[in-house]
């Protein structure tokens, strides 16, 4: 492996190549400024949206790849929206991501994909801790799990959703792992000893 | 019996359970547990089952007993640390892991492996999809009562395995690759090796094919078993050769192709009936079609760096990315968040296994009960992803 690169090897047609300066020793500060950035996503699909939600939804496109800023409450519509007339058949994945400094400490993603069109997107909303996220099951059932998931990981509810409950950790474990003020060595000590009769899982 | 109701919810969308009976004595219903230690079950998977006699109802499966935090793991490693975790959630195809988790890294840092990289790359990841199909075939038939099948595929297996052994050291959990393109250059007689596995086991296909296709016991354990149609495969987010083998002609290596998949020539196998044969035959087939892809890059390996040029330190730039790859069970994506920082910010994966699963029951209603340990090997889930 080479020590440091003058530039990266970029043979993508993106201008933006990620080069960066500065010697790896560097503050993380120095990393940014080279970085590709989001860019307005311009598609008759994405145009038609914009039309119907105004300011509501911001298309974006980074790497490439297409997602929806969108506000939280217009979420179920933008969802029904590209499900019937977007033919975005196919729900790949409904995630999370959690910055507990924000007001609207977490990030909603649901990653869609259209078979006839052959073609991805991403609707990202910020949601706050203990708010309502719509359920997208009669939507897509596969989202039946994937929000389990989401709530067994990060707590976040969904509105409608048939049987919210954990899937993977135990029903009666406290906490939510993939929140980031949950530590990678917590654990739920109570559940441990009480169901493992042991006194530490670590 | 009362709990099992208050619990039943798998019923998403397609099938609904039927009302409940509401008799004196309902000696109709038996519910019963299969697993967590069931030797059918590939793992430690819990499935409850509501029988009405040898008939399945309805089914709930309980996952998680291999929970590792694999997510939370990775928020905490950097991206070069985090790579031969992956190769622990599917551990019968973890150069697939490896590809879909460098391939996605790369794509954050907006950079792509050298050609010859990606050539090693496309051969063992097909290797290790038929090293996968094998594994599944053989324990897929033990399941059924077939159990010759078992001894033929990890024999055959154990070629492809000794590949991997010799081009990296490791047999199942291998950290092939790296992020930027290859650790190793191939050892001095790779291509002769790959070439002798592809004579040695075109035929062997065949050899598996007589004891089963026409077989007339597998055909009646497999034919009109777990019917699912195309379209609840997609509202399920069914993916991989039991979507193909619903109809579906999808394959990402075609629709959305990545490391060097544009330049071979190859078929897409398709099944009509959504069975459990159909599933069978889709699988067969595109172990056929490995070996052509295989042959194809073993001739054309061009000559070349096998890294990009990238920094020691990964930093990639702020920003979200989302990649995917045909894993041999169906879609295996990488949803990363970087902060700039050495660490992701949070690293999603979207399991094939996982997903998949959650069509059980769907599947598995109104079949018979010795049917859903035919199911469950048709899907063939590992619970290292499942659960991850």
């Amino acid at each position: 492996m080479p020590e440091d690169p003058k530039s990266s090897e970029a043979p993508n047609p993106a201008p933006s190549g990620e080069a960066k300066p500065a010697a790896p020793p560097a503050k993380p500060a120095s990393a940014k400024p080279a970085g590709p950035v989001p860019i307005p996503w311009d598609s008759p699909l994405s145009a038609r949206l914009k039309e119907q939600f105004g300011s509501g939804i911001e298309p974006f496109s980074y790497l490439g790849q297409n997602y929806f800023q969108s506000e939280a409450t217009l979420v179920p519509q933008l969802l029904h929206l590209l499900h019937d007339e977007g033919q975005f058949d196919y729900c790949v994945d409904i995630t999370a991501v959690h910055y507990p400094k924000r007001e609207r400490a977490f990030d909603l993603l649901w990653i869609l994909y259209s078979f006839s069109r052959n073609e991805r997107v991403r609707v990202k909303a910020q949601f706050a801790d203990g708010a309502m996220v719509p359920s997208v099951v009669l939507l897509w059932p596969t989202a039946n799990w994937l929000e389990r998931e989401v709530f067994d990981m990060f707590g976040i509810h969904f509105e409608g959703h048939p049987d919210l409950k954990r899937i993977l950790l135990p029903d009666g474990w406290k906490g939510y792992p993939l929140r980031k003020d949950y530590g990678i060595y917590q654990q739920d000590q109570e559940w441990v000893q009480i169901n493992l009769g042991i006194e530490s899982g670590q | 019996m009362n709990d099992w109701r208050t619990t039943d919810s798998n019923a998403s969308g397609p099938v609904q359970t039927q009302p409940e009976q509401k008799t004196f004595l309902d000696a109709s219903e038996l519910v019963i547990n299969m697993g967590p230690q069931h030797p059918a079950t590939h793992g430690v998977l819990r499935v409850i089952l509501k029988l009405d006699g040898e008939k399945v109802l309805g089914l709930e499966c309980v996952i998680g007993y291999l929970h590792r935090g694999v997510e939370k793991i990775a928020e905490n490693r950097t991206y070069a640390m985090f790579n031969p975790y992956v190769d622990r959630m599917d551990y019968v195809a973890a150069v697939s892991n490896g590809l879909g988790y460098c391939e996605a890294v790369e794509k954050l840092l907006n950079t792509e492996a050298p050609p010859r990289a990606k050539y090693i790359r496309v051969i063992l990841t097909e290797l290790n999809r038929i090293a996968s199909h094998q594994l599944w075939l053989g324990t897929h038939a033990l399941d059924i009562g077939a159990m010759t099948p078992l001894f033929y595929t990890f024999r055959d297996r154990e070629e492809i395995l000794k590949i991997f052994e010799k081009y990296c050291g490791a047999r199942l959990t291998t950290h092939a690759f790296r992020i930027g393109g290859c650790q190793y250059e191939t050892y001095a007689g790779f291509e002769d090796d790959v070439r002798n596995f592809l004579n040695f086991f075109a035929p062997k296909i065949n050899e598996y094919e007589e004891l089963l296709t026409t077989n007339r016991i597998w055909v009646r354990r497999t034919k009109n078993v777990g019917v699912i149609s195309g379209k609840d495969c997609i509202a399920l987010g069914v993916t991989g050769p039991v979507l193909r083998a619903s109809g579906v002609k999808w394959d990402l290596r075609k629709a959305q192709p990545y490391a060097a998949y544009k330049e071979f020539d190859f078929d897409i196998p398709v099944g009509e009936n959504g069975d459990t044969y159909d599933r069978y035959l889709v699988r067969m087939q595109e172990m056929r079609q490995s070996m052509r892809i295989i042959r194809q890059a073993v001739d054309g390996l061009p000559e070349g760096p096998i890294m990009a040029k990238i920094p020691k330190v990964l930093k990639p730039p702020a920003g979200e990315i989302y990649h995917s790859i045909e894993a041999p069970k169906g879609e295996l994506g990488y949803f990363i968040v970087s902060d700039g920082s050495t660490q992701p910010y949070r690293l999603r994966v979207r399991p094939p296994s996982f997903v998949n699963l959650q069509a059980l029951d769907v599947m598995c209603r109104g079949q018979l009960v010795a049917d859903v340990v035919a199911v469950i090997g048709t899907l063939d889930i590992v619970l290292g992803e499942v659960d991850r």
